[in-house]
């Protein structure tokens, strides 16, 4: 087990109204460290010395529960992409190394202190469609519907984005598009999804206009880094539901006088 | 005070229909006018809060995590059971129940069991019409997977992500509701108190976590549905802020405590490989459906897996238990890789580890196979670990995992306190001794989108909620004591981190309450506890202030509150003289080391009532009284 000395300069800020900046640290890593663990390990030392230690957001540290999350040199969750940062080992890393830690960067997601961001914006994206109306109780048998394995397997593939953050952190524009084109993929894969197909990209799509995320202009750097693996055909699925949903709905405004 | 668990009358399979039949009900139009508390936004917090939005209510809805998102039934991986019979293979109601009492040590109450495989094909159906993206079949019929502790196959599952999906389900329906005004949410908030006001759950204080505004809510009825406490044990499968304030601070407050002791290790997790070490990884049981178990024959053996022949191994499990095999329940596979490791046949560094090889089924059914039904897992596994599960076995070892124990409950899940419900890992409810594997999704979603939103209804329709507000004196009583609490860790001002003295907490419980407890490690547990309970509150070192986002403090409270319950969990480990599924007495034990159950003197749950700060809580018993299965030892051989 070697040990690795870091120079780590971090983002600091105490809350919203403070412009924050880079501060330099040293740390003692060993490589069979996470990187969160190597946090906690600087942390600690922080504590000890009477300073606040840095925050940043983790809970389940397996990958899935999407809490965890900032930018290491450049790159958000770090240099493997594919991962979470609380999935990233030290091993990846070399003694010298100089890392560079700062908080995902969106109009969206406002830095709350240090690393934390809010993300409310994406639960709101949600609200505004990313569901299927179905009250409990109202459900058939399950074996009732019948999907095909491939769309089974389709949504699933979608529906594993794990809402952390990072495609709208890595994206030049900001853009919210692979977050929600997952969505409106995992549910228009399946038949339980079709009756609110085109409200819902509809809404969807303005809610993140309103919630200040830029436009996709299809750079695809956010399906590289993401943890979920969302695939980036889920985008140009979103755009052709979106239009189409447009002129459905357009026509029946129309129909309607 | 005097408890009833309120069980119907009536055979079993007609308990639950008798119930709801007669239940009162509040007027759709009415429903608004009352306001459910629920703290928790899992699977089962989360589906009790969209469900009973969506009949009308008016829902508060808490988390500590920045979503509902969150909450830690995502990271559930293998499945979630249901007695649907899809296979053919004799599946039934009646046996997803005996299956579940018998796995769970004949320690559980046979009518919420019951009830619980009742609805369990109702909770398929109702995620598959959410848009839950369950494995199918090329027909396009839904897939089932096996288990552990069962000799049928029905588990339904999402990739190796079921408790993923399953919450998405839930948290999808919940933000529907909160686009329809029904539900409120306060993410990044946390409970710090519950609040009685004439003897009923009233409301509760919290903390916003990024302003540390303590506020108080109030409301007609208070869910709790905010998980387990086996991060008592520091190192455990749970996410980091996983913690057990909500159902400590409302057991002082009066509501029982049900089997502490019944704690579940699980068998295969990532061995520790540090002092740093903040968590262990869970390797989902699925896993063990191709995988094999095993250590080497000898002791001492340190060549590497793949230079160790086939005559020098040992399959342990399906040597022990030839019927069950690698799939034997978590806590009798536990115990056994913990007499191979206490043996020196343990494998890794330390030799704290046993293998978990997948050469056979990849000779057997191609690489492909095994990495579409387990991809996912291995590659987590190899950013852990940095080897390579198709080319060496994984190393495993068991972790504290789940809490069978909880707050005492009735039929309808409501505690000893009236007006407060609790739902999923939080309560005690139908798991027993020991939890057989994908039941807790089960559990979780049955107690939300069915049970609670049906018997807080009657609850509240049953009348005689007086007209509450905030500044009532209790509520002014319990914020005013929550802020002194945070205070007074504030103004500790010690030397050692909280951190320091978690570890230290988790490490006196992992030697004495863990897998193996016995008389002797449990009374020296229960000196050393307050102990250094008493050293925490006087030396710990809490940086930043009240005001502001400080997980530190955060952190602090929440260990405050495990070094009471760790006691509380010792306390019953010591009373409960024999040994079932989780809680094994080293005292209590057959020749070959399997649990020795004593049903005569102990087929009763154990519900403690607080009694005070530094007096001894008070037992009370709930007989067991089995009347559809017939108490046998259990065997898996």
């Amino acid at each position: 087990m070697s040990d690795m000395k870091l120079t780590l300069d971090i983002w600091r800020q105490k809350d919203a109204s403070d412009p924050g900046r880079f501060v330099r640290y040293q740390v003692t890593a060993n490589e069979h460290m996470s990187f969160l663990e190597m946090l906690d390990v600087l942390n600690q030392d922080l504590i000890i010395k009477g300073e606040d230690p840095v925050a940043f957001d983790n809970d389940c540290r397996e990958g899935i529960c999407g809490m965890c999350g900032f930018v290491i040199n450049g790159s958000p969750h770090g240099p493997v992409h594919g991962g979470t940062v609380c999935q990233l080992h030290m091993r990846v890393f070399k003694d010298g190394d100089n890392l560079r830690l700062e908080p995902w960067r969106a109009k969206a997601f406002p830095v709350i202190r240090d690393l934390v961001v809010n993300r409310a914006a994406l639960d709101r994206i949600i609200q505004a469609g990313g569901f299927i109306t179905a009250r409990t109780g109202s459900a058939p048998d399950a074996n009732s519907i019948l999907v095909p394995k491939t769309n089974a397997d389709l949504s699933m593939e979608a529906a594993a984005c794990i809402g952390c953050g990072a495609c709208v952190a890595v994206c030049p524009n900001a853009s919210a598009a692979l977050f929600t084109s997952a969505k409106v993929a995992h549910l228009g894969f399946l038949p339980q999804g079709q009756p609110e197909r085109h409200t819902r990209v509809l809404k969807m799509a303005e809610q993140t206009a309103i919630e200040g995320f830029g436009h996709c202009t299809l750079m695809g750097e956010c399906a590289e880094v993401c943890p979920g693996h969302v695939p980036l055909e889920v985008i140009p699925r979103m755009n052709r539901d979106y239009f189409k949903a447009s002129i459905i709905v357009r026509d029946e405004k129309a129909s309607a006088g | 005070m005097p408890f009833d668990s309120r069980i119907p009358a009536g055979p079993i399979d007609k308990k639950w229909t008798e119930r709801k039949a007669h239940m009162k009900l509040v007027n759709p139009a009415n429903k608004r006018k009352y306001t459910v508390i629920v703290v928790g936004t899992g699977l089962a917090g989360g589906a009790a809060a969209a469900t009973m939005g969506e009949l009308g209510y008016n829902v508060l809805n808490f988390c500590f995590q920045d979503s509902p998102r969150r909450a830690h039934s995502i990271a559930a991986q293998g499945g979630i059971n249901a007695a649907k019979d899809y296979q053919n293979d004799g599946d039934s109601v009646y046996r997803l129940f005996y299956d579940t009492i018998k796995g769970g040590d004949f320690r559980a109450r046979e009518a919420n069991v019951y009830r619980l495989a009742e609805v369990s094909a109702n909770i398929i159906d109702q995620c598959a019409a959410q848009g839950v993206p369950f494995g199918r079949e090329y027909g396009g019929y839904l897939g089932n997977r096996s288990f552990g502790g069962a000799q049928v196959s029905r588990t339904f599952y999402a990739r190796g992500q079921t408790g993923q999906q399953l919450l998405l389900g839930a948290y999808q329906s919940l933000q529907n509701q909160v686009a329809a005004g029904t539900v409120k949410q306060f993410p990044r908030t946390e409970m710090l108190d519950l609040v009685l006001i004439d003897g009923r759950a009233r409301g509760i204080v919290t903390r916003d976590l990024v302003s540390g505004e303590i506020k108080s809510y109030v409301a007609d009825a208070v869910v709790l549905a905010t998980g387990g406490y086996v991060n008592v044990f520091y190192l455990s499968t749970n996410a980091k802020g996983s913690n057990g304030t909500a159902i400590w601070r409302a057991h002082r407050k009066g509501a029982y405590f049900a089997n502490p002791c019944y704690t579940q290790i699980h068998p295969t997790c990532i061995p520790q490989s540090g002092d740093y070490q903040s968590k262990l990884t869970l390797m989902s049981e699925s896993l063990r459906n191709d995988g094999r178990v095993w250590v080497p024959k000898n002791k001492g053996d340190h060549r590497p897996p793949d230079q160790i022949p086939e005559g020098e191994r040992d399959y342990y499990l399906e040597r022990v238990y030839p019927s069950f095999g690698n799939l034997a329940p978590r806590d009798v596979s536990s115990r056994q890789a913990k007499y191979a490791c206490d043996e020196g046949r343990g494998v890794g560094p330390g030799g704290f580890g046993v293998y978990l090889d997948f050469a056979d089924p990849i000779k057997r059914l191609g690489k492909n196979v095994i990495a579409e039904r387990y991809g996912n897992l291995f590659e987590m596994y190899e950013r852990i670990t940095g080897e390579n599960p198709y080319q060496v076995p994984m190393r495993i070892y068991p972790a504290p995992h789940y809490s069978m124990g909880g707050l005492w409950v009735d039929y309808d899940l409501m505690s000893s306190i009236p007006g407060m419900f609790v739902g999923g890992e939080a309560n005690f409810s139908d798991h027993g001794a020991n939890r057989l594997g994908a039941s807790a999704l089960m559990q979780g979603l049955g107690d939300g989108y069915f049970v609670l939103p049906l018997t807080v209804g009657d609850y509240l329709a049953s009348g005689g909620i007086a007209k509450a507000d905030t500044s009532h004196a209790a509520f002014k009583d319990a914020e005013r004591e929550a802020k002194g609490r945070l205070d007074k860790l504030l103004a500790a001002k010690g030397k050692r981190s909280v951190d320091s003295y978690w570890k230290e907490l988790g490490k006196i419980m992992w030697n004495n309450c863990g897998m193996a407890r016995s008389k002797e490690t449990l009374t020296e547990a229960l000196e050393q506890i307050p102990v250094l309970r008493e050293d925490y509150l006087k030396n710990v070192k809490v940086v930043g202030g009240p005001s502001e986002l400080n997980i530190e403090l955060e952190k602090a409270n929440r260990v405050a509150d495990f070094f009471e319950l760790a006691e509380l969990l010792c306390y019953d480990a010591l009373q409960r003289n024999e040994s079932c599924g989780g809680h094994f007495r080293v005292e209590y034990q057959t020749a070959d080391g399997e649990a020795q159950r004593n049903d005569a003197e102990y087929a009763f749950v154990s519900a403690w009532e607080w009694k005070g700060d530094g007096a001894t809580p008070e037992l009370h018993k709930e007989p067991l009284v089995f009347e559809n299965i017939q108490l046998a030892t259990r065997s898996y051989k």
